[in-house]
């Protein structure tokens, strides 16, 4: 697959080396092209592509606040959607914490409503911007400044909140996981998004050099690992129908995809079983050996 | 035994909770206050106290409310932003006479601002960003201490009146570091509960209530409707609202006595009086002592509790003062509250900064001289 060379989030930007966030939108605008608004919440990507007085963005964008970028991009739609423009992407992206916590009531009301939209939610797995706290997202067992590991904790003691279902569950024409590291993957998926008519949601992981405490030459290698452990599990879900879109024949050990990671240190094999456990159980859900 | 620590604004707020009695914590992270909810995170589990982290501000400011009427004493810490979003649950705390301490370090606004930079924006949401009449209690502290101090204070207000308080601090005091002293004992204000449950009343007619607490066998009935004496709602009824709502007024302005708190400097017979708070008070305290070096008839009036607004100590001073500077960093919030108070006795004059950087001493000083005709 050839991608376009057209760089619609230019570089320059603040994001740290290995940033997965940069990676992931780069990916979905080049699957997107020119005739695309964008809508950020606050978070990494909002504060990272526009340090005044630069912008890295190509494409008429717009943050409002952290808790309604599916408000402000069901406003757009309708907007230009009245006016007879209906050949413009509208995007939204919204981290984890601005999408399955803060963002959840207004992304909520956006796909129920049924706008022609596409909502991209790049999960680094924890509030990275304002310094790595966990949110509804963090992964049990990873370790933040407000699930910190200690003498009497292991860390975060949820599971992840399972966004992608809950998106399915308002039944919307679209819904897909996806990865950075499988780029054709995704790109196939912001497509069909783009090409749907009615709400779509793409749930894209996206490793973090510093939240996740790892080398930055290796956030590909990370991503790759969560799939390959099957700590993340890529499908699409279309009008209804679940799609495994990996193939994935032999799951490696989930102590591989924790090992490589600061944050999993100082887990205890009971907790690494505990992972592995859930894991398996996940996979079991859709049919992944 | 007396502690001597070094440490940030927002940790020495974290610590001032603790000590006063907090034991439930809920927040949303935001920058400038993270290290309150960082350092609540790390420490309360060791008091048997209980941290979570909310889905948002609005989340926040309604667990804590809960927290409360658990029966723990709870806090949030937040900055602009959030505090915007938990204006409808202030109200509701006013309303239903819920005894909650809500941290804001400010930073500069309106809307996301300057996360990182400073700013005194949100003094007039303190006093109005809830829909409806209401008497808010709120402190601000211009130095490490005074955040740890003022922190302890809050808690002691909130239960001593029933009522929420607010912490205005500002990014400067929330991430300076300074040398803070916990002296060995502290008055702390325990919750009042009801003696007995026979016909005890949670919102009685007069004064401030004894608040009991859910899973003690009273029976409670919260709500923000406009509630009897019982709490149970009577909003179709004008006199049970207008009791109401006039009684949690007046436990707070009847009491401004035992709750506004103001530092003086050189006051007395002063021609020019600048009056600060938070942060700028530093800057302030230092231009008066540099004027009066030169020979002029300056004072400080330093508001640790901008509200409720000390109305007649700023009257007094006026009396004496040709002139009054109020430096603060907005374009002019606290500013209005003096000239009202003021006016007619005083020419007031607003040095507003706003931008992300604290009033210097030379600014205030150029303004001392300049409206003193030197």
């Amino acid at each position: 697959m050839k991608l376009p060379e057209e760089e619609l989030l230019s570089s320059g930007h603040r994001g740290c080396a290995g940033c997965g966030a940069s990676i992931g939108v780069r990916l979905a605008l080049k699957a997107l092209g020119r005739n695309t608004v964008a809508i950020s919440a606050t978070g990494c990507l909002e504060v990272m592509t526009t340090p005044y007085p630069e912008t890295s963005w190509e494409i008429p964008w717009i943050h409002v606040a952290f808790e309604n970028a599916g408000a402000v991009a069901s406003g757009v739609e309708s907007a230009l959607r009245i006016q007879g423009k209906d050949d413009v992407n509208v995007v939204a992206f919204g981290g984890d914490g601005g999408t399955v916590d803060i963002g959840l009531q207004s992304l909520s009301g956006a796909m129920e409503r049924g706008h022609n939209l596409i909502y991209i939610c790049y999960d680094n797995e924890a509030y990275m911007n304002t310094g790595i706290q966990r949110s509804g997202a963090t992964p049990f067992g990873a370790s933040t400044t407000t699930s910190p590991q200690g003498k009497n904790s292991f860390g975060e003691d949820q599971h992840k909140k399972d966004m992608p279902m809950i998106m399915a569950a308002h039944g919307i024409p679209y819904v897909a996981t996806a990865s950075i590291s499988y780029p054709q993957d995704f790109m196939k998926k912001v497509k069909k998004a783009a090409e749907i008519d009615g709400p779509a949601y793409i749930h894209l992981n996206q490793p973090c050099t510093t939240g996740w405490g790892y080398d930055s030459s290796k956030t590909i290698e990370l991503g790759k690992l969560a799939v390959e452990t099957g700590a993340w599990i890529l499908y699409e879900i279309e009008n209804g129908e679940f799609n495994l879109t990996h193939n994935l024949r032999k799951r490696k050990p989930v102590t591989d995809y924790l090992g490589a990671q600061k944050r999993f240190k100082h887990l205890q094999d009971k907790e690494k079983e505990e992972i592995q456990k859930y894991i398996d159980a996940q996979c079991a859900k859709v049919g992944i050996e | 035994m007396v502690k001597e620590l070094f440490i940030q604004g927002n940790e020495a707020c974290a610590e001032g909770a603790l000590k006063a009695g907090c034991r439930f914590f809920a927040g949303y992270p935001i920058t400038p206050s993270t290290e309150v909810a960082e350092t609540l995170a790390i420490k309360l589990p060791a008091y048997k106290g209980s941290f979570v982290q909310m889905e948002d501000e609005i989340g926040a400011a309604g667990a804590i409310i809960g927290g409360s009427w658990g029966g723990s004493k709870s806090m949030t810490a937040t900055s602009g932003p959030g505090f915007s979003l938990m204006q409808e649950n202030i109200g509701y705390a006013f309303m239903s006479e819920t005894p909650i301490v809500i941290v804001d370090v400010q930073r500069g606004s309106p809307s996301t601002g300057q996360p990182t930079m400073v700013g005194q924006g949100d003094m007039m949401q303190a006093r109005w960003g809830s829909h409806g009449d209401y008497e808010p209690i709120a402190l601000s502290p211009s130095s490490v201490q005074e955040f740890f101090d003022f922190t302890v204070e809050a808690f002691n207000l909130a239960e001593k009146f029933r009522t929420p308080v607010f912490v205005m601090a500002d990014e400067i005091v929330g991430h300076m570091r300074e040398k803070i002293i916990i002296p060995d004992k502290i008055d702390i204000v325990p919750r009042k509960m009801p003696e007995s449950q026979k016909d005890f009343l949670p919102f009685k007619n007069n004064g401030i209530n004894p608040m009991p607490s859910f899973g003690e066998g009273f029976d409670i009935h919260v709500t923000g409707l406009t509630h009897d004496e019982r709490g149970y709602p009577d909003a179709n009824n004008p006199k049970t609202h207008d009791t109401l709502v006039r009684r949690l007024s007046s436990k707070i302005l009847d009491n401004k006595k035992d709750i506004v708190s103001t530092q003086k400097d050189f006051c007395e017979e002063a021609d020019i009086v600048v009056v600060s708070y938070g942060a700028p008070f530093r800057s302030a305290l230092n231009a008066v002592n540099i004027a009066r070096d030169d020979g002029l008839k300056v004072g400080s009036f330093k508001l640790n509790t901008p509200w409720p607004f000390p109305e007649a100590e700023i009257r007094e001073i006026s009396k004496n003062a040709s002139h009054i500077i109020v430096v603060e960093m907005n374009l002019g919030q606290i500013y209005w509250e003096v000239e009202r108070v003021a006016c007619s006795n005083s020419k007031t004059h607003l040095i507003g900064k706003i931008g992300g950087e604290i009033p210097k001493p030379n600014e205030i000083l150029a303004e001392i001289k300049k409206v003193g005709g030197n």
